[in-house]
This record gives C-alpha cells, sequence and structure tokens, in this order.
C-alpha cells in the first residue's frame, strides 16, 4: 500500500501532475499520454540511459536529463516537448541512421521496426551527417537466428533480456565507442554457443533487423514480447 | 526482392521464390502453385494495361506527330474518356487482386520461398469472380478499339521494329501460352523452332550477356547464334509467336485472328500492343478457370525447409518477358552471388535496332524531325522497358537525340 508520504506532486509540460517517488518521468509521461521517444527503454528491462532520446528539461538546472532513470521529485518543473528537445532527439536519430547500414527498403524488418516508426514520428526527413556505410558481419551461423551487425544500434536490449530474463547471459558488448559490437560468448559464432538456450528473446526485444528469425518475410517480422510480461 | 521494381514487384517475387524454392529443394503445396499463378496473371493484367492504356494509348489515339503537351492520358481522357477510363478499370481489376492476395499492391511480401504466406479466403475469392465478367467486356471492348486504329498506322507497322529476329519464351509442356512453369523455347522469324525443353538450370549454355562500354544494360543473345546475331525478343510478342495457342476460348479466337492478320509469326514490334491485349483476355479467363477450382481454398499453402541445395536458380514470364533470377549461397543460408536476366536486357539488341530502323525512315536531311522523335519514344514504348524510359512527360520528351554524319560530325542534336 502506497503512503500518501510518498507520494511527489510535479509538473510536466505545464500539467500538474502525482507520482510515486520510485516512479520516473519517463513512467509519469506514459501515465499521461505524454509522449517521450526511447530506444533502449524497454518495460520489463532494466534502463541503461544509454540512447538519450528521452533527455527532457527540468527548471533550474542547464543540464538536460534522460526521463527513464531520472525520478520524480516534489515540485519538479519538466519540460518535455520543446525546441531544443526536439532538435537533439531529431540529431540523435539522423546519428543512429548513419552509424550503420539502415536502409528500410530492403531490411527484413520493414514495417516492424521501432527505428523506422520513430524516425517518422520525430519527422525525419533527411539526414544532415555523411553515411559512413561500414562492412559489419553478419552471423548467420545459429539454426533459426540471424544477427545482422549492421542494423544494429546498440541499444543493449538484447544483452539486457537475456541476462535479466532469460539468466543465460550469452550477449555482451565488446570493444569501445563506435566500434562497439554485440557478441555472444565472448565473440564466438553464435551457432556454436553453449550458453544460449534458443530462447529467441533477444529477437523479440530487438528494435530494428539486427536480430532476426530464418525463413520468415519480411511481411511475418513482427515482435512477440509477452516474455517481458 | 520485391523491391527491385515498382511495376513488376510480384515477378520479381514470384521468380525469386522459385529460385528459393530450389535453394530449400522443396515441392509448394499445389494450393500455393495456384495462387502463385493467380497473382502472375494479376500483375500481367495490371502491367499490360499501365503499358497499352497509360503510357501507348495517347500514340495511338491522338497520332505520332500529336502536341506532347496533350499526348498523354489526360488528353485521351479529354478525345476518348471510355477508353481512359477502360485502361483504369483493367489495372485497378489486376491491382486489387495483388492486394487482396498479397496484402498491398505495391512491393507484397506474400510469396514467400516454399509457397505463399496466407491462404486465399471464400470471399475474396467470390469477390475477384464477381468482377472478372465485367473485366472480360472491357477487354474486349478494347480490343475492338485497338484493331481499329491499327490500320491507321500501316507505313509505321513496318517500321516499327519490323525485322527478323528470334523470340525467346516459356511455354507449357503441350505447347501453350505459360506464365508461372514451363521449359524455355526459342522459335525463329519463321516461326521455326530453334530450340525447345530448355531447362533454366542450363541458361548459362545458351543465354550470353553482352558488356557494352556505352551502356549499364546489357545485351542478352542467344549463345549458338553468336553476338550480336543472336538477338531475341520476349514479352507478349515473343510469347504468342513461341506458343500453340493460349488455352483459353476468348484468348485463343483473338490470337486465330491476329495470327490471320500478320502472320503466323508476327516481326513487327508495333504488335506488342495488340498482343498485350490478347494477353489480358487470357489471364482474365485463366483466372476464372484457377478461381473455381475448389483446392484453391485449401489452407495448405506452404512448405517449411532450410536451405538444402547451395545454388537454386528460378524464372517465370514477367510481363514485359522471361525473368530469370540465380543465386548462390553459403551453408549459413547467407546469399554470396546473385544474377538476374531481366526482359528489357534480352530486349536491348532489338530495341537499339528498333531506333535505327525509325531512324532510317524518318530521317531526310540533316535535321531532326518532330515526329521523328515522337516515334523513336514510341518504338521504344511498344518493348516497355520500364516506366521510367517510356512514361511522357508531360509537356515535354526525355530524350537527347544526335544526328551524326558519315564523317562523324554532329549534323543536328535535341534534347528536351
Amino acid at each position: 500500500m502506497t503512503q500518501t508520504g510518498d507520494m511527489k506532486t510535479l509538473k510536466v509540460d505545464g500539467r500538474d501532475l502525482s507520482a510515486r517517488s520510485d516512479e520516473t518521468i519517463l513512467d509519469i509521461a506514459r501515465q499521461n499520454e505524454i509522449f517521450i521517444p526511447t530506444m533502449c527503454e524497454l518495460e520489463g528491462l532494466s534502463s541503461p540511459g544509454a540512447c538519450r532520446l528521452c533527455l527532457v528539461e527540468v527548471k533550474g538546472s542547464n543540464k538536460l536529463f534522460p526521463a527513464c532513470l531520472t525520478k520524480a521529485e516534489e515540485g519538479m518543473e519538466v519540460t518535455t516537448d520543446s525546441e531544443r528537445l526536439v532538435n537533439y532527439r531529431r540529431m540523435i536519430m539522423e546519428l543512429f541512421f548513419t552509424e550503420r547500414n539502415h536502409v528500410c527498403s530492403v531490411c527484413v524488418s520493414n514495417g516492424n521496426c521501432e527505428l523506422q516508426v520513430l524516425g517518422q514520428k520525430v519527422g525525419l526527413t533527411h539526414v544532415h551527417f555523411p553515411y559512413r556505410f561500414p562492412k559489419e558481419p553478419v552471423d548467420a551461423s545459429h539454426d533459426r537466428f540471424v544477427a545482422d551487425h549492421n542494423r544494429c544500434i546498440l541499444c543493449t536490449r538484447c544483452v539486457r533480456v537475456c541476462d535479466e530474463i532469460e539468466g543465460a547471459h550469452t550477449w555482451d558488448v565488446m570493444g569501445r565507442g563506435i566500434q562497439s559490437l554485440v557478441v555472444t560468448d565472448l565473440h564466438q559464432a553464435w551457432g556454436s554457443s553453449e550458453s544460449c538456450t534458443g530462447c529467441g528473446k533477444c529477437v523479440q526485444v530487438c528494435p530494428t533487423g539486427a536480430l532476426f528469425e530464418k525463413g520468415k518475410s519480411v511481411a511475418e517480422m513482427h515482435k512477440r514480447r509477452k516474455c517481458l510480461r | 526482392m520485391a523491391r527491385i521494381c515498382g511495376i513488376c514487384p510480384v515477378s520479381h517475387l514470384i521468380t525469386s521464390a522459385k529460385a528459393c524454392d530450389a535453394l530449400l529443394a522443396v515441392r509448394i503445396p499445389p494450393a500455393a502453385e495456384k495462387l502463385r499463378r493467380l497473382i502472375t496473371l494479376a500483375q500481367v493484367v495490371q502491367s499490360h494495361a499501365l503499358s497499352l492504356f497509360h503510357l501507348s494509348s495517347p500514340d495511338l489515339l491522338l497520332g505520332m506527330d500529336a502536341d506532347p503537351t496533350k499526348s498523354n492520358l489526360f488528353g485521351v481522357l479529354e478525345v476518348e474518356p471510355q477508353l481512359a477510363r477502360n485502361g483504369i478499370a483493367l489495372r485497378k481489376f489486376g491491382q486489387q487482386i495483388i492486394e487482396r492476395l498479397g496484402g498491398k499492391r505495391i512491393h507484397p511480401a506474400w510469396v514467400v520461398p516454399g509457397g505463399v504466406s496466407d491462404p486465399l479466403s471464400q470471399q475474396d475469392r467470390d469477390a475477384i469472380l464477381a468482377e472478372t465478367p465485367e473485366t472480360l467486356k472491357i477487354t474486349q471492348r478494347s480490343m475492338q478499339w485497338l484493331k481499329s486504329v491499327v490500320e491507321k498506322f500501316a507505313n509505321d507497322v513496318d517500321s516499327f521494329g519490323s525485322f527478323p529476329s528470334l523470340f525467346m519464351g516459356i511455354v507449357k509442356e503441350n505447347g501453350n501460352l505459360a506464365f508461372y512453369d514451363g521449359k524455355l523455347c526459342f522459335v525463329d522469324a519463321t516461326g521455326a523452332t530453334v530450340a525447345d525443353g530448355l531447362e533454366a538450370d542450363n541458361y548459362q549454355k545458351f543465354l550470353g550477356e553482352k558488356v557494352e562500354p556505352w551502356s549499364y544494360l546489357k545485351s542478352a543473345y542467344y549463345i549458338p547464334k553468336g553476338f550480336p546475331d543472336g538477338m531475341y525478343r520476349v514479352g507478349p510478342l515473343a510469347r504468342l509467336n513461341i506458343a500453340q495457342s493460349c488455352g483459353t476460348p476468348l484468348a485463343d479466337a483473338e490470337l486465330q485472328a491476329f495470327r490471320r492478320a500478320y502472320g503466323m509469326t508476327t516481326l513487327s514490334s508495333f504488335h506488342y500492343h495488340h498482343a498485350r491485349l490478347i494477353e489480358i483476355l487470357y489471364c482474365i479467363e485463366r483466372m476464372e478457370e484457377l478461381l473455381n477450382d475448389s483446392e484453391i481454398l485449401s489452407t495448405h499453402v506452404r512448405a517449411i525447409a532450410k536451405p538444402n541445395a547451395l545454388e537454386g536458380i528460378g524464372i517465370a514470364e514477367a510481363p514485359r518477358g522471361t525473368l530469370l533470377h540465380h543465386y548462390k549461397i553459403d551453408e549459413q543460408g547467407l546469399i554470396r552471388w546473385a544474377n538476374l536476366i531481366i526482359a528489357t536486357g534480352q530486349n536491348n539488341l532489338a530495341m537499339n535496332k528498333s531506333v535505327l530502323q525509325v531512324a532510317q525512315q524518318y530521317i531526310h536531311g540533316e535535321k531532326i524531325t518532330h515526329g521523328m522523335l515522337n516515334r523513336v519514344e514510341a518504338v521504344i514504348r511498344a518493348y516497355d522497358p520500364c516506366l521510367s524510359c517510356s512514361t511522357h512527360a508531360t509537356g515535354q520528351m526525355a530524350l537527347k537525340v544526335q544526328l551524326i554524319g558519315a564523317d562523324g560530325s554532329v549534323l543536328d542534336e535535341v534534347a528536351r
């Protein structure tokens, strides 16, 4: 039972809202149908605050705060939709698209991709940065799944779901910065992994076409996320 | 693979799926094969309607010397609105079937290796069948119109790619018209069979692809005759020149009339238009047959398998001609090599020769005339190479023509 004393009152985009002290700004926004874009965050998994798409402004601070990690505080005044935030979000989306090879028309996840949907939602019409066009590996050694690193945005959802829900911890992150790569069993071929249980949760939480099921057509690549409930 | 083309996505999808069936080494369920045949026919109807009505009917109705600002579908709507409506109705018929089956009109993903992803519902079957009688009537009315206008182009018919060449296409075992499955066959300008019963798996033995330094488009040729003598044509005219008959009553009656009018082997590419209408008639009749087969409603529409062969070849007839996909994969199923032979590449030599023929007929002196420019466009359009090459850019022609004298100097140049 929640104690009344635990409740916080705050303003989000000028609206007076209340929240439990353990709730984040993102939780409150979602409860009140205020849209804040997210990518690395997924309900049911821990949040690393890595993608920076959910940054919001808090009155009294010049810093931007990730809504997925920032807890509600008494008297807080939050802005989720300023011009500065919109510009930053679009810039982050552009960086996602330029970092690897995200070509929707030839992607297995076309029509079932969170990056694609969010790009449309934040009004991404052009990319102002030069594309890198890296040649990333494609690991199809697994019997049922494929990892195409060209389409990975390093959200690490696969790493977290494998560790936190399945308990196998097959996935991890190798390298640093732009050279980072999600790997299985300390960079062994996925098909030879001894820790992978073949549950497919990593595939189901992947927001893009980086992890996908073999033998399915583009129209059938929808994600099944009941494993997180 | 549907993404390769916005006009023929279904044809690429079908051919690609057939190549993938070979990689999986599966026999697809009978209902899946019938459904694939159905969507192939719908693709042919919509694409042929687009070519004949939206793109070529302005030339045929308004004449080769018409004002470029009027020479488009809107010009046709002004002069003969019912003709334009017929074309739109035929294209809509084909597109709606593709949507009913594949979920969307452009780039559906319903055709998959091993079959199709979803069965046909009785409701959709009945809805398509309800539209076929009227669509047949529209096609027959359009046929009457086309026959009446062709007479006006007697001079053009003989200079619109009218020359001897080989013709290639796939035919059924009984020699009849085929779109989905069959053996490759070559006939010559007299209609004599040059080679038949050819397996697509051996295509590299008889189909050569020449790369020319001045073009991105490869020129396909029949290897035993060499380059460029092995020039051959594909598409509606080639298919009708090769087939014994269509195999459906209305289309066969029209095919006989076509052969009575132009001979057993029709050499002028002008008649690609007429061949398209005969094929539309065939497609609608064949669709009715398929839809009246109760097996088409079977829910067993997909065979599941993993890659079993490392190389696969698929072949089918696209609206513009024979389409071939050839893939090589590694043991993980990742594609390592691919070759596609597209109808337009196979017609490349014939299209070039057709432009030459039009130029020889209509270039007199040192100036390029307006009528000659229109005819260059129109003869290319007869082959229906693709939308970008064959559309009427409103009010202008998207083409550059140089007239080069015997000494190599440029006598005249027109770019619009």
